[in-house]
């Protein structure tokens, strides 16, 4: 029995309280920076706990995602009950630290009341005491009042002697007896409610009348909870509580918190100066101005900024590419090390600056209360498209690279928010994609320069449509990403300095968890990939003999005769004879079996398609999209009738089709990675691919149509 | 009566009933949207929507369409 062997558990306290309270704050400074960073099961959410040290004694901290309720009516709100009272696989916790913002006392002190009600054992952490000020409520009174231990902590500045002092506290709080406490008195007809649905609870819930009233407010038919038994469904829809039952806890509570609470608290806290920000970053023209701003730095720091440690990591793996190469000699062990799994790591690591630059920027303005306030300027925008005021940033991320885009989702609290958002982020124009629009414009556009530079603008713009639009779409007729009336009730937290320590801290969890879940599933498929083109290595019967020619041939006709065993053996790799297999399908696009070849490559990431091309056209294998051979080579390319095989047209109908196919892994397994299953990947893969090959068609056979 | 999304830039009133659907209304009231607790509309977007509003000293975003779901006396001179 594991139970037997396993070491006695360390007491657990959970951390509870809103958002915008310094929870996450208070949880670092307790417990350093070794917290364990996971993901609840099936959620976005991020789980953290770590270990706090009193004396002799060692608590667990959990830090509970910030909610102003544990009702739920999501499985993203639940974990705050699950976690309170410890069921759906999480541990019991032996002490609750509510914290509670000293600047809005009555509110935060609202779970505080349904945590009692539930029999759970209780204190109370005050925090934000310095912003408060005059008006900040006197701990010991406080206590009385609530009976449970008060402590005013600061996490900011006094650091050591309040953390102790918590620390202390808790231990103690630990032996305190425990019943529910309801400030309210229920009417009978809520009691017989109560009654019966307690007797459906599930046995391995706390079965008191607490739960029960949680399971009256929380389950409902549209609800999207995990893990309720049917009979405890159906009792709960048997009450058919009316409005007047269903407000009465929640009136029954404010009730007692303003008349015993707010008295608490002389005077209002001072929000001038917030005010006097809000007066300029809000302002119709200035406010606008700074926003633009602010969105462009970010876009710079993701485009501009990111390059330079970009190519620092691309010249490291370069040199560790040849190093490996020159100690190893040639060989298909090398080839692997260093085609394989060199450059799969490379492909990983090369995510790292613009992920790392990302957060950054987005821990900054959220720390300090201005994303809170783009949601609240972009939302007119975002909402014609039934996307979230916070779905901005991400799209406009989007820009740069849809990975760490993808990831950015994470501001968002609903579920239902964040993967539409994840669904629409890769068809914006990512870096990626310039590359192979630069190749296709320069060698089969033949216009003048402006022409091309706004064919280069129009692709921009094509982007922004069709994410526009496929959101607007998606959100009508897919089911689970339809828009239900959620409100956009959002906090407008005051502005505060931001914390530059939890900042870097947060964004190297999310970092280490990129490379830690979705890493690998990149690194998995770029072996795949390259094996598949890489693999059999052998060509077939009747083909020139080329390490014979190669033996013989003069020095300078060498590299040409290379570049031409190298397009053979790709040509003929299972990867080749894939793009051969699949041509029948894109023929109607306009594409012959070679492009089918660059597309699979393409599949490691959208820029790999030119190199691809180079090595199928024999220009070499480090071809890049400024190279004027492979340029030549696609404009001189002609079908068996002699005709060129990629007049504009099927220049024009590449680019719309690399604008809207999902041709990269790495946005694929970052998805898996967030959604925490294969369902919204897969879904995400096929509606692009289809979507890209019916707009492809249609260009290609109309623009032939119309004579071109 | 009069709704919240009818109150100007500025203005006050105070809350008297809350409409919509449940998991919205209840959002509201946990928050301390309670009858008889004051609202204030402290600004509205620069595109006209959401609005910007005050209670209880904490400061929320609302849509109007939201705002028209709540019932209020007022405003107060």
């Amino acid at each position: 029995m594991s139970e037997v062997t396993a070491p006695p558990a360390r007491p657990m306290v959970a951390l509870v309280g809103n958002p915008n309270v310094g929870k996450t704050t208070l949880f670092n400074a307790l417990t350093g920076s070794f917290a364990k960073v996971s993901n609840y099961p099936g959620v976005t959410v991020e789980r953290r706990t770590g270990v706090l040290r009193v004396g002799t004694q060692a608590l667990e901290i959990l830090d509970v995602p910030g909610t102003y309720s544990l009702v739920a009516r999501s499985a993203e709100e639940q974990i705050a009950i699950d976690a309170v009272v410890g069921i759906n696989g999480e541990r019991r916790p032996d002490l609750v630290v509510l914290c509670a913002d000293a600047t809005q006392l009555a509110r935060s002190l609202y779970i505080l009341l349904q945590c009692q009600e539930l029999g759970v054992r209780c204190m109370v952490a005050l925090t934000m005491m310095d912003e408060a000020g005059a008006s900040a409520p006197d701990p010991r009174r406080l206590s009385q009042a609530l009976g449970c231990k008060v402590l005013a902590v600061d996490a900011r500045h006094r650091k050591g002697k309040d953390l102790e002092a918590l620390g202390e506290a808790m231990v103690r709080a630990l032996q305190a007896p425990t019943e529910p406490l309801w400030r309210w008195t229920p009417s009978t007809t809520l009691r017989d409610h109560l009654r019966a649905v307690r007797d459906q609870l599930p046995d391995s819930w706390p079965r008191n009348d607490g739960m029960a009233l949680w399971a009256l407010a929380s389950v409902d038919d549209d609800h999207e909870l995990a893990n309720i038994p049917e009979r405890l469904r159906r009792a709960v829809a048997d009450c058919r509580l009316d409005r007047a039952l269903d407000d009465e806890p929640v009136l029954g509570r404010w009730a007692y918190l303003d008349r015993e609470i707010t008295k608490e608290v002389i005077g209002k806290p001072d929000r001038s100066r917030t005010e006097r920000i809000d007066a300029v970053l809000l302002h119709r023209v200035f406010g606008f101005a700074t926003f633009i701003g602010v969105m462009f730095l970010m876009f710079m720091s993701l485009f501009a900024w990111s390059d330079p440690l970009i190519g620092v990591i691309e010249r490291g793996f370069e040199l560790a590419k040849d190093g490996v190469r020159a100690a190893l000699g040639a060989g298909v062990v090398t080839d692997f090390l260093v085609d394989g799994a060199i450059s799969g790591v490379g492909a990983v690591l090369v995510f790292l600056p613009q992920i790392l630059m990302l957060f950054l920027f987005l821990g900054f303005l959220e720390d300090c209360g201005y994303l809170a306030r783009v949601a609240y300027l972009m939302d007119r925008i975002m909402r014609t498209m039934n996307l979230h005021g916070r779905a901005f940033v991400p799209m406009l991320s989007g820009f740069a690279c849809a990975v760490p885009a993808v990831m950015a989702t994470r501001t968002m609290e609903r579920r239902r928010d964040r993967i539409l958002t994840m669904m629409v982020v890769p068809l914006m124009t990512c870096s990626a994609r310039l590359p192979v629009y630069t190749l296709v414009i320069a060698a089969l556009i033949p216009a003048s320069r402006m022409v091309q530079g706004l064919l280069m603008v129009g692709m921009y713009g094509f982007s922004v449509l069709t994410s526009l639009v496929a959101a607007l779409v998606m959100s009508k007729v897919v089911r689970p990403l339809k828009a239900k009336r959620l409100p956009f009730f959002i906090e407008l937290p005051p502005y505060r300095f931001p914390r530059i320590g939890g900042v870097l801290l947060m964004m190297w969890q999310r970092a280490s968890m990129f490379l830690r879940e979705a890493g690998t599933v990149i690194l998995v498929c770029s072996i795949a990939l390259w094996a598949l083109l890489y693999f059999p290595r052998h060509l077939p019967d009747g083909a020139p003999n080329y390490d014979e020619q190669l033996q013989t041939a003069p020095p300078e006709a060498r590299p040409a005769l290379q570049n031409a065993r190298a397009a053979a053996l790709l040509t003929h790799s299972y990867g080749g004879q894939l793009g051969q297999l699949i041509e029948p399908a894109i023929a109607p696009l306009g594409f012959d079996w070679k492009i089918g070849v660059g597309l699979i490559g393409a599949f490691a990431a959208r820029e790999v398609f030119v190199s691809t091309m180079g090595i199928v056209y024999s220009v070499g294998t480090d071809a890049d999209e400024g190279s004027a051979d492979l340029r030549q080579a696609l404009r001189d390319e002609r079908r068996s009738d002699g005709r060129p095989a990629y007049p504009p047209l099927v220049g024009l109908a590449l680019m719309v089709f690399f604008a809207l196919a999902c041709q990269c892994m790495s946005t694929l397994a970052v998805v898996k990675r967030e959604t925490g299953g294969y369902r919204w990947p897969l879904f995400l893969f096929g509606y692009m691919t289809v979507l890209a090959w019916i707009t492809t068609f249609v260009v290609y056979q109309g623009g032939r149509l119309l004579g071109f | 009566m009069s709704r919240l999304s009818e109150i100007p830039r500025g203005g006050t009133a105070i809350v008297e009933e809350i409409d919509g659907v449940r998991g919205f209304r209840r959002r509201l009231l946990e928050m301390g949207l309670v009858p008889g607790t004051e609202v204030r509309v402290v600004n509205v977007a620069p595109l006209g929507d959401p609005l910007f509003i005050e209670v209880r000293g904490s400061q929320w975003s609302l849509r109007r369409d939201e705002a028209s779901e709540i019932r209020i006396r007022g405003p107060r001179e």
